[in-house]
């Protein structure tokens, strides 16, 4: 009973006010737009692409706050060579 | 160095800035403090009216800059208590007519006779805000548990940061317990968690609230009120006092009747 009052208040819509804040403040403080940070990421690919050849799915552009100091995060993973694979 | 200035501001309107300004106002002037109030809201006074000193209105913080008055003239005493005083905001006039540089002046005289100056900031974030906080030392930003108000709250912290200003402190007004508890309202640790800034109170929703404006009688004067009590520990904290804050403490719920009444050898509170 305890376990359902639980997830009961983990579902509650306190839960999504804080999520929704976490997000849109992340994006207020940085003064960067959700598509402002899409180009960004299209510009990055396009850009590392001419270098080294990576896995252009996997590229994750990011906004992330320690405290209140706003990051950049870029997660940018290498195409996998068919060689390294049999490994 | 004398008194401190405390600004009370918010970003969002209607969260409670003028009520908390004169309830933390009178609370440090019940505990034996010199106080003096600004209404930096000019054009839109209320906390006037809210303290009850409506009437008495002769000059106010206009009129000072301006020098159509002395100092002194503007500040109302309050009925209550002889130690609390409040220079209004004009009415007929909007912000442009009081600059940061007037607001750091008037404060700087009034320091020397005083122990406290508490601001009350307008809403937004323009010229009426700038006023209001070029003078803290401490500023106070209140919000509501509700998105809006806390992402105004966010947007402030970051201009008072700008302002090289020490962080803000946060106060949590018109928290409902029973909604936190059904997991419908924000709770305080959820809101510290998005701000990440220090709490110096939350108080609860509480309907003598607005029976203390509808009389013009600060309810931190009310001992009976939840209201009343987590302001004047606002104030308490303020003077330095560690005041342990305890959402649910200030909550006059059953199970807390029904443990005083143990307490008290069954005898109902």
């Amino acid at each position: 009973m305890i376990l359902d009052w639980l997830r009961g208040r983990e579902r509650g819509s306190a839960h999504t006010a804080k999520e929704r804040l976490q997000f849109v403040l992340v994006h207020d403080r940085a003064g960067i737009s959700a598509t402002t940070l899409e180009a960004l990421k299209d510009e990055l690919i396009a850009a590392i692409s001419r270098h080294v050849e990576i896995d252009r799915e996997g590229v994750t552009v990011s906004l992330t706050k320690e405290r209140r100091r706003q990051r950049l995060v870029a997660d940018i993973p290498l195409a996998q060579r068919t060689s390294r694979k049999k490994r | 160095m004398g008194a401190k200035v405390v600004t009370v501001t918010s970003g969002k309107g209607g969260v409670g800035k003028t009520t908390t300004a004169a309830n933390i106002a009178a609370a440090l002037a019940a505990a034996g403090n010199r106080v003096v109030c600004i209404d930096a809201d000019i054009g839109l006074r209320n906390l006037d009216l809210v303290m009850g000193l409506e009437n008495r209105i002769v000059y106010d913080l206009v009129d000072v800059v301006e020098g159509r008055c002395k100092l002194r003239q503007a500040m109302i005493k309050d009925k209550r208590l002889p130690n609390l005083f409040l220079i209004p905001a004009a009415q007929t006039r909007d912000k442009t007519a009081v600059s940061p540089e007037d607001m750091i002046r008037v404060t700087a005289q009034l320091r020397k006779d005083n122990d406290w100056i508490l601001i009350d900031s307008p809403a937004g974030i323009e010229r009426g805000f700038r006023n209001a906080l070029a003078p803290a030392d401490i500023v106070l930003i209140v919000t509501n548990p509700e998105v809006s108000a806390v992402r105004d709250a966010d947007r402030i912290i970051g201009l008072v940061e700008a302002a090289e200003k020490d962080p803000p402190k946060l106060v949590l007004n018109r928290v409902k317990p029973e909604m936190v508890r059904r997991g419908e309202m924000l709770t305080s640790e959820d809101v510290l968690d998005v701000l990440a800034i220090e709490l110096i109170g939350v108080v609860p929703e509480d309907e003598r609230v607005l029976m203390s404006s509808n009389q013009g009688s600060p309810i931190a004067l009310d001992g009976r009120s939840r209201a009343g009590r987590a302001f004047q520990a606002i104030a308490r904290r303020l003077m330095g006092e560690q005041v342990p804050i305890d959402e649910f403490a200030a909550e006059d719920g059953f199970l807390r009747r029904i443990s005083r009444m143990v307490r008290a050898g069954g005898q109902p509170a």
